[in-house]
């Protein structure tokens, strides 16, 4: 259906009258203001993602998160709620399986695997075809109804406020656990709220991305700020600038070129890595 | 200010689980003073720092610090932990790094705060004669650099004790002279105390006040003279050593790790 439209669509210079252009249409809004909200958060969760190198939970999480929507289209609930309940419960679990923030490989390992086996028992277990799970898998940012953006509305600003107020901490703790554990913070707390904080921002990120592509909103815009960010709060700056530009483009190019929404958002963080390494190997080399 | 002595242990030990590590450590450490903890790999220095720092529970005995029981998160008491190199990816700048010695609150530092904050973290780094270093990031420092970064983030907020765990490994034997020398002039001037782990009592010895010598689960604490003898390592370690000293009045220290290594 978006195809028809899309193909009917032609491309302007005036980018003011192409967006209008699009607009006018509730799912290219809904797209927007979803990849909008989403960017934001998966930036600036991302980037604590990436300081404590956990990229690996992001991504575990996300597939934990798919065998909580398949458990929850087989039970006859919205797959949104099956995923908010696996990947926080997930999330919970492995931090308090791992003393330490980082080097968590292993925790992360097992919970994802025997998720992943449940996963698979409750599509095998579902009489038809789970396509709703499915669309989870690559995200369906184009398919996004008004409710579903007020739901990742609230999300979001939950999980924005809760970082807000846990800044200083997750910093520390990000940073230097040892000395922040003398300093007398506690690091299982902030374990397991980061997970929780990870597990939703995880949640509301699949719709847009999928699970498969969790990377390219949570781990890539936060891998190119923590090349260049010299202090903390740069680098959320840089992660959500570089994560909503790449939703924001993608949107619009794909409102004209019949390809996936996800592709382009993972070809242009990606290729905006490559040229932040490839300048870095520069300059390296030139100095 | 006070007379009170900042450390002070009574027939304190150590257990992990149901491990006795040591046992029957008493000791002073008073305002000012500069004590090297002493001791081979596993004998549980670290043990003691944790016990210092309110991160661990002695088994049995009492401990003060400041006259009350060890509390982590007291502010005056600064810690740097043995730290494995930094990760050479880290890019975050050293000031940004000193400045988390403030981060045990909630919330956001308001552009104000942080301004302040930035501040009082780059006068620690003159303190250390490290200013230069302020806008580097992280990954890009040497060892002997980091140390320095490292010891300004302790002394933010004015500690009145510095725990510092093997800030000397690493290290070649001239960075190993100046971070000593560098660490006794801050000690001096701000009058903290340090208790400082280190494997090799030589650099540390003209600065040194007292000896603190972890082995075979005891804790022996006296000035230098008084622990770095002969007879008194041949009874902590159960088994003959032989200190030599050579012209410059530098130590040697032989026999030791074998001893251990028997005990084991």
């Amino acid at each position: 259906m978006n195809n028809i439209l899309a193909a009917s669509a032609s491309f302007s210079p005036n980018l003011i009258r192409d967006l209008k252009e699009m607009w006018q249409y509730p799912f290219m809004q809904h797209a927007f203001q979803a990849g909008t909200l989403v960017a934001i958060v998966a930036g600036v969760v991302g980037y604590f993602v990436v300081l404590r190198r956990l990229s690996f939970a992001a991504h575990a999480l996300s597939h934990i998160g798919f065998s909580g929507a398949a458990g929850a289209v087989l039970i006859g609930l919205n797959p949104l709620a099956g995923l908010l309940a696996f990947t926080v419960g997930g999330g919970a679990t492995i931090a308090l399986l791992g003393k330490r923030a980082i080097n968590q490989d292993v925790q992360i390992g097992t919970v994802l695997a025997f998720i992943l086996g449940l996963g698979v028992l409750f599509i095998s277990l579902y009489k038809g075809y789970a396509t709703e799970a499915y669309s989870l898998l690559f995200g369906e940012i184009l398919g996004i109804s008004a409710r579903s953006v007020a739901i990742t509305a609230i999300a979001v600003l939950l999980t924005l406020a809760a970082v807000t107020v846990l800044f200083r901490k997750l910093v520390f703790t990000s940073i230097d656990e040892d000395v922040a554990e003398a300093k007398g913070i506690s690091l299982p707390g902030m374990n397991v709220a980061f997970m929780v904080l990870v597990a939703l921002a995880v949640s509301v990120s699949v719709q847009v991305v999928g699970v498969l592509l969790i990377f390219a909103l949570m781990v890539t815009p936060a891998a190119i700020a923590d090349r260049i960010a010299k202090r903390p709060v740069q680098g959320v700056a840089i992660s959500v600038g570089v994560s909503v530009l790449a939703t924001w483009v993608s949107l619009f190019v794909s409102y004209y070129l019949p390809y996936p929404v996800s592709f382009f958002i993972t070809s242009l963080t990606f290729g905006g890595y490559l040229v932040v390494r490839v300048w870095q190997w520069c300059s390296k080399t030139s100095s | 200010m006070t007379n009170i002595p900042i450390i002070t242990a009574h027939n304190v030990s150590a257990k992990f689980g149901r491990h006795t590590i040591w046992s029957d450590a008493s000791f002073t450490v008073h305002a000012g003073e500069f004590v090297a903890l002493l001791g081979p790999n596993g004998a549980g220095k670290t043990t003691l720092m944790r016990i210092l720092l309110g991160l661990m529970p002695v088994a049995s005995g009492e401990l003060r610090m400041f006259g009350e029981p060890p509390r982590r998160g007291n502010k005056r008491v600064s810690y740097v932990p043995q730290r494995h190199p930094v990760d050479t990816e880290i890019h975050i700048e050293a000031l940004e790094f000193v400045r988390l010695g403030f981060a045990n609150a909630w919330g956001f530092s308001l552009p104000k705060t942080a301004q302040k904050e930035r501040a009082q973290a780059l006068a620690a780094l003159r303190m250390v004669d490290a200013q230069t270093l302020a806008h580097r990031p992280l990954g890009a420092l040497s060892g002997g650099e980091l140390q320095r970064v490292f010891l300004a983030q302790a002394l933010l907020g004015k500690p009145d004790i510095l725990l510092l765990d093997e800030p000397l490994a690493n290290l070649d034997i001239r960075r190993e002279t100046q971070l000593v020398q560098l660490v006794n002039q801050v000690a001096r001037t701000q009058n903290v105390a340090v208790v400082l782990i280190a494997h090799n009592i030589n650099p540390l010895l003209p600065v040194v006040d007292r000896i603190l010598y972890v082995v075979n689960g005891k804790v022996a604490s006296g000035t230098p003279s008084e622990i770095i003898n002969t007879e008194t390592l041949s009874k902590l370690y159960d088994a003959p050593i032989e200190v030599l000293h050579d012209s410059r009045g530098r130590l040697a220290v032989l026999g030791s790790e074998e001893a251990i290594h028997h005990h084991e």
